[in-house]
C-alpha cells in the first residue's frame, strides 16, 4: 500500500463532496493513519462525514486564523498519533465582496489572503514539531497563474498561496520535508458553490480539457495529493501538479 | 424499514432541537427553515448531515434548497427512504 503506516493530519474536510474528504478516504485505503481538523460551528458536520469515512478518525479543532489554536495543534494531534508524515491543507474562505475585485476593500481581500494563503505556513510551522525527514506537505489550489472570470481577489489568495508553497520547499528541503501543490480543476464542493458564478467554469471546463473533465468527481485530484504524500515523489517540491483533465495545456 | 411522515417529521424535529435548541413542537410542516425557524446555511447542513445518517437517505446539495418548509425536508425523506 502506498502510504502504508504514515500519519498524515488532513484539515478541510466539511461534506463527503470535499476534495479532502475523498483524500483522507484514499489515505485511509492505502495504510494511512488519518487525523482531521475543524473548527467552531463547522465541527459537528465535519465529525459527522467523518463518520462515512472506512475508519472514523479524530477530529482536532484547528482555526488557522486562531494563534491559540495553531499554538496548541501539535499537542492535539499527539493525543492521537505520535508524529505526523504528512500535512494536507485544503483551506480557504473568502468573503462575498472579495469577489468583486474592483470593489473589493482591504478588509475583504485580507481575510483572503489570512484564511487562504498565509494558512499553508503557518499551519506548516504549527505542524513541523511533529514532522521529520521524508515529511510532505500538499496544499491544493486553483491554477493561480491566470485571471479567471469570478475568481477574483481568490485568485489572487491562491496566486500567494502557490508562492508560499514554494518558500516552504525551499526551507523545508534542507530538513528533507518536500511542499508541493495540486491545481484541480472545478470541482462542485461546498466551497466552490459558494462562489458565484462558479458554473461559467464547469462549462468551459469539459468541453476545452483534452481528457474531458468530470466536476462532480474529486477522486482524480485525491489521487494526486496521495500521491505526493507517498514516498513516490522523494525529489519533488515546490511543484503544482496540474490535475484538470489537460485544461491548462491547450489554448482554445 | 421505511417510516411514517409522522415518525420522521418527529425525528427530525429532534435533529433541529439539538442543533438549534428549538422545542421540538415549534418544528411543524408548515414552518420554513430560514423566515421561521431562523435556520441559517451552517446549521442546515449540519441538520441534513444529521438527517441523512439518521433516516438512511442522500439529500444531494441541489436538493436542500428545494427543501423550503419542515413539510418539504419530511416529503423528501419518506419518497426516498429504502
Amino acid at each position: 500500500m502506498l502510504l502504508e503506516g504514515k500519519k498524515l493530519l488532513v484539515t478541510g474536510v466539511l461534506m463527503d463532496s470535499s476534495i479532502a474528504f475523498h483524500v483522507a478516504r484514499l489515505a485511509q485505503e492505502e495504510g494511512a493513519e488519518v487525523v482531521l481538523t475543524s473548527f467552531g460551528r463547522t465541527m459537528k458536520i465535519t465529525t459527522a462525514i467523518a463518520r462515512r469515512l472506512p475508519v472514523a478518525p479524530p477530529v482536532v479543532e484547528l482555526d488557522v486564523t486562531s494563534d491559540d489554536d495553531l499554538a496548541a495543534l501539535a499537542d492535539r494531534v499527539r493525543e492521537h498519533v505520535p508524529h505526523l508524515d504528512g500535512v494536507v491543507h485544503s483551506i480557504g474562505f473568502a468573503p462575498q465582496g472579495a469577489f468583486d475585485f474592483m470593489a473589493a476593500g482591504w478588509d475583504d481581500v485580507s481575510t483572503a489572503l489570512h484564511v487562504s494563503a498565509y494558512s499553508l505556513a503557518s499551519l506548516t510551522k504549527a505542524a513541523m514539531p511533529l514532522m521529520g525527514e521524508g515529511g510532505s506537505v500538499v496544499g491544493l489550489t486553483f491554477d493561480a497563474r491566470y485571471a479567471w472570470p469570478v475568481y477574483d481577489w481568490m485568485g489572487v489568495a491562491k496566486a500567494a498561496f502557490e508562492s508560499t508553497s514554494r518558500y516552504l520547499a525551499r526551507d523545508l528541503g534542507p530538513k528533507g520535508m518536500r511542499c508541493n501543490i495540486v491545481a484541480a480543476g472545478p470541482i462542485r464542493t461546498t466551497a466552490a458553490k459558494s462562489i458565484p458564478g462558479f458554473e461559467r467554469f464547469e462549462e468551459a471546463w469539459g468541453s476545452r480539457a483534452p481528457l474531458g473533465w468530470d466536476v462532480n468527481d474529486a477522486e482524480p485530484a485525491a489521487r494526486a495529493c496521495v500521491a505526493l504524500l507517498s514516498d513516490w515523489f522523494p525529489a519533488t517540491t515546490g511543484e503544482m501538479v496540474h490535475v484538470d483533465g489537460g485544461f491548462h495545456a491547450v489554448g482554445v | 424499514m421505511a417510516q411514517s411522515e409522522q415518525e420522521i417529521l418527529a425525528g427530525l424535529a429532534e435533529i433541529v432541537n439539538e442543533e438549534t435548541g428549538l422545542e421540538p413542537s415549534e418544528v411543524q410542516s408548515d414552518k420554513s427553515f430560514t423566515d421561521d425557524l431562523d435556520i441559517d446555511s451552517l446549521s442546515m447542513m449540519t441538520i441534513v448531515v444529521n438527517a441523512e445518517e439518521k433516516f438512511g437517505v442522500r439529500i444531494p446539495d441541489d436538493e436542500v434548497k428545494n427543501l423550503s418548509t419542515v413539510g418539504d425536508a419530511v416529503g423528501f425523506i419518506a419518497k426516498n427512504q429504502a
